[in-house]
Formats: structure tokens, C-alpha cells, sequence
């Protein structure tokens, strides 16, 4: 049994170090490739792989490769010498780097805004999915943490951007959803509403670099309750997002 | 002598087979046009001998996400220091800056007041809980490497925070905003240990009159990168 293990712990290292030697092999064609010692542009210079050589890409973080010669030294590489690299085909690698061009066309979008919502903070994480380049689609949760009271809200929307070529682009959204409200039970003696709503706003989103987005948006709520008067609320919001 | 006439034999054959190679050679009847031009015939395309190797989009593994657990301890402004347990997972964008989310939980223990009038305690076990979230930004403003003796080196950083979200406690959620600094050192390559000072700043009401309280952590997490 013991020896049964001890083959099925072999095995299984076999088929990590196997999948560890894969990755991608690829020539160098710029006169030299600079090896740092970290992910990084200040981390030092230790090897250099000339023109011709073959390396073999491990990982990637953010903007750098870590890379493996033919004489087994490591090192980081950054982006823009990679993207000089040849593939086995003789191609050049193509490396994926979101840049301006690529805002406005992308798909998705998560981001995290902070704000004021009738008089409450709010906390709102949201994703969105681009159906084009001018209509999105957006779901959001936000935490409202008032003095006297805290809740939640589900929401999903749509949103729309008239200039998606522009690098700072306005854009119009409208929506539904639920809202939860708990009174602080120490102050006032209320039960918790759930509330449907629907909003409207507008706000701007702004490419900052890489996959970075700056985004502020200014939403009018009404909350649809069962008693004889709507409520109405105002919300404004900033925050950062990324979009993939 | 035998050797001899051989090699030059071969030389010359080789010299033959070389010629009749060489682009002056002319092998083609001069007369006629070529055979694209014929009427009705398809023109002949000439098949390459090499196989195009087949390519692979990169498939590199990118490791931007870190994730992990830290423990450490937290003072809850007027309820004592206590241990916090929390989870941290963090997306690197690029290598100066970072988005991350926190989740701790603590037990705030007795305050002063409680301790010394000897009454009732002013919270029920549960509303001791202290839990948090925050969701922010860091940016990695030192970057660089630490040494150990003479042969190890570790990469590492030291990074300021800023985030926003919510703390539970004494019975109501509270918006708090959370500031700090840290240093992480990987250890291996896909492997970090961090040294994280936090401060979660919020208005509460818990001792009678409204005030902002700071409430101060300082933890150790360990992270892996995927």
C-alpha cells in the first residue's frame, strides 16, 4: 500500500514538473534581453540573453515575464522587450497590453465607487458587460451605513455612452432594483423595509492607464413604497474600476 | 595511390552534381511560353516541402491575484486589544499599483467604564463582535529587495492603503475608512508574507456622544499568488 502511495506521489510530481517544463519557448530578437531580478524596473540588471537565443516564458505579473535561459538563470523581463521576441513560427509573441485604444471597446468593467446616498454613506461594488460599444449592461450591490439607519441594494441596470472614442466619457444610466433598510434598533422602534426602486443618472468615466478606469456618477432614486408618498433619494459616487 | 584516384573521382562527381545546380544552367527548352500561360490549364503552384509548424496562442500563466489569511491584533477604541483573524485577496495591475479587499473579525473585550462602575456590561456577546470590510487601492511606493546573510535575497515592498466599507459593531453597521501602510517580502516567487498597520477610522455613539474612533491593527498574513 505504502509502495502504491509512494508511485502515485511520484507520478503526480512527474505530472507537475511536466507541466512545469512546459510554457512557451520563444528566440530572442532584440540584440539583447535584459534579465531583472524582480518584477520590476528598479530591481537590477544580473543576465543578459543575446540576439538568437532561446528562452522559456514560466509566468507573468502585471507588465513582466519570468523567464529561463538554456543555462537555467531566471530573471524578469518586461513587456516591451517581450513583445520583440520571436515564436517557433518566427512570428512575433503577441502580447496582451490593454491601452487607450482598448477603452471604450472593452467588454467588461468591475469597479468599486464610495459615496452619499440621502444623507447615508454608501459603499457599491458593480460589474458590467458591454453588449456594444454603446449600451452596457451593470449589476450592483451597494451598502448604505446612515446614522439611523443601514441597508443594501441590488440593482441592474443599463447604461449608455454616446462618445465611447473619447477618453473621458460621459454616459446616461437608468435602472431597477431592491432596497433593504434596518432603523438602528437603539434609536426607534421600526421594522426593516424592503423597498423596490428605480433610478436614472448620469456620470463620466475616465481612462487612467493600463486597465484603469476613474469613474463618478450622479443617480436619482425613487423608492417605490407602500405607503401613500414615494420617496425620492439623491446619490452621488466616485470611485476606480478596471475593465478585462 | 588507390585512395587517391578515389577521392578525386568523388571530388569531381560532387563538382558535376554541384554544377548542375547552379542558376547559369540553363535546362529549360528555350522555345515555347511557359506553362501558366497555356490555354485551359490550371497554372502549377509549387507545393513547399516544409511543414508549417502548428502555433499555440501564449498560453502564459499570469499570476495577478494574491490571496491569503492574516492574524494579528486590533485595539477597539475603549474595548482593549484583542486577536483579529482576517482574509485578503488583492489584484495587481501593474507593478506600482494594487486593488485589495480585507475582511477581519475580532471580540472587543471590556472598557473601562464597565471594568470600574462593576454594572451591567454595555453589549450583548454578539454586539462585541467586531467585524470589518474594506475595499481600496494600494500603491507599492518602495519597491526593492531585503537581504539575509550574504546569499539571500527576497523581493520586496512597502505599500500604502486606502480603502472604504463597513464595520459591525455594538449593534449597528458603521461606514469606516481604512488607511495603512505595509511591507511584503515573497518569499518564494509565488509565496508573500506581509507586515500590514492598519487604521479604521469610523463615527460611533456606543459611550454617549458621537466620536470618531481610531481603531488600530497591526497583522501578519501569509498570500499566495495564482
Amino acid at each position: 500500500m505504502a509502495r502504491l502511495a509512494a508511485c502515485g506521489l511520484l507520478l503526480f510530481m512527474a505530472a507537475i514538473s511536466m507541466a512545469w517544463a512546459e510554457g512557451l519557448e520563444v528566440t530572442v530578437a532584440d540584440p539583447y534581453l535584459e534579465l531583472h531580478t524582480g518584477p520590476g524596473r528598479g530591481f537590477p540588471i544580473v543576465n543578459v540573453v543575446e540576439r538568437g537565443a532561446t528562452v522559456r516564458v514560466l509566468k507573468r505579473r502585471t507588465d513582466w515575464f519570468q523567464v529561463v535561459d538554456t543555462d537555467g538563470r531566471e530573471g524578469w523581463v518586461h513587456r516591451s522587450q517581450m513583445a520583440a521576441t520571436l515564436v517557433p513560427a518566427g512570428e512575433r509573441m503577441e502580447v496582451d497590453d490593454p491601452a487607450r485604444e482598448d477603452f471604450g471597446a472593452h467588454r467588461r468593467e468591475v469597479g468599486l465607487l464610495i459615496g452619499d446616498f440621502g444623507g447615508s454613506n454608501v459603499v457599491t461594488a458593480y460589474g458590467a458587460y458591454a453588449f456594444n460599444e454603446h449600451l452596457a449592461g451593470e449589476f450592483a450591490l451597494s451598502h448604505l451605513l446612515g446614522n439611523f439607519s443601514d441597508g443594501q441594494i441590488a440593482s441592474i441596470g443599463v447604461t449608455h455612452v454616446p462618445r465611447p472614442d473619447w477618453r473621458i466619457q460621459p454616459f446616461l444610466s437608468i435602472g431597477t432594483g431592491m432596497i433593504r433598510i434596518q432603523p438602528k434598533g437603539t434609536l426607534v422602534q421600526t421594522e426593516d423595509r424592503t423597498d423596490q426602486l428605480a433610478y436614472a443618472g448620469v456620470g463620466v468615466r475616465a481612462y487612467l492607464a493600463r486597465r484603469f478606469i476613474v469613474r463618478g456618477e450622479y443617480k436619482e432614486y425613487v423608492v417605490f413604497t407602500d405607503r401613500d408618498e414615494n420617496e425620492e433619494a439623491i446619490e452621488w459616487k466616485i470611485g476606480f474600476a478596471f475593465f478585462f | 595511390m588507390e585512395n587517391r584516384i578515389r577521392i578525386l573521382f568523388l571530388i569531381g562527381l560532387l563538382a558535376m552534381a554541384g554544377c548542375s545546380h547552379m542558376p547559369w544552367r540553363n535546362d529549360e527548352p528555350a522555345e515555347g511560353p511557359p506553362p501558366s500561360e497555356q490555354a485551359g490549364e490550371t497554372p502549377v503552384v509549387i507545393e513547399p516541402q516544409v511543414e508549417r509548424r502548428e502555433v499555440k496562442p501564449a498560453k502564459i500563466d499570469t499570476e495577478n491575484w494574491e490571496a491569503g489569511a492574516y492574524v494579528g491584533s486590533l485595539s477597539v477604541e475603549d474595548f482593549e486589544v484583542n486577536i483579529v483573524y482576517g482574509a485578503r485577496i488583492a489584484y495587481h495591475i501593474n507593478e506600482d499599483f494594487f486593488a485589495e479587499g480585507i475582511v477581519g473579525t475580532s471580540d472587543a473585550g471590556l472598557s473601562s467604564f464597565e471594568r470600574l462602575s462593576g454594572g451591567a456590561p454595555l453589549l450583548t456577546d454578539s454586539e462585541r463582535q467586531f467585524t470589518y470590510y474594506s475595499l481600496g487601492f494600494g500603491w507599492n511606493v518602495l519597491p526593492g529587495e531585503i537581504f539575509l546573510g550574504g546569499k539571500r535575497a527576497y523581493n520586496s515592498a512597502v505599500y500604502l492603503t486606502l480603502g472604504g466599507g463597513g464595520t459591525r459593531f455594538a449593534g449597528g453597521d458603521r461606514f469606516t475608512l481604512t488607511a495603512g501602510a505595509g511591507a511584503r517580502v515573497l518569499i518564494r516567487d509565488w509565496l508573500a508574507l506581509h507586515l500590514d498597520m492598519r487604521d479604521h477610522v469610523m463615527e460611533i455613539d456606543v459611550l454617549g456622544a458621537n466620536k470618531t474612533s481610531h481603531n488600530f491593527e497591526a497583522t501578519l498574513s501569509l498570500t499566495a499568488f495564482f
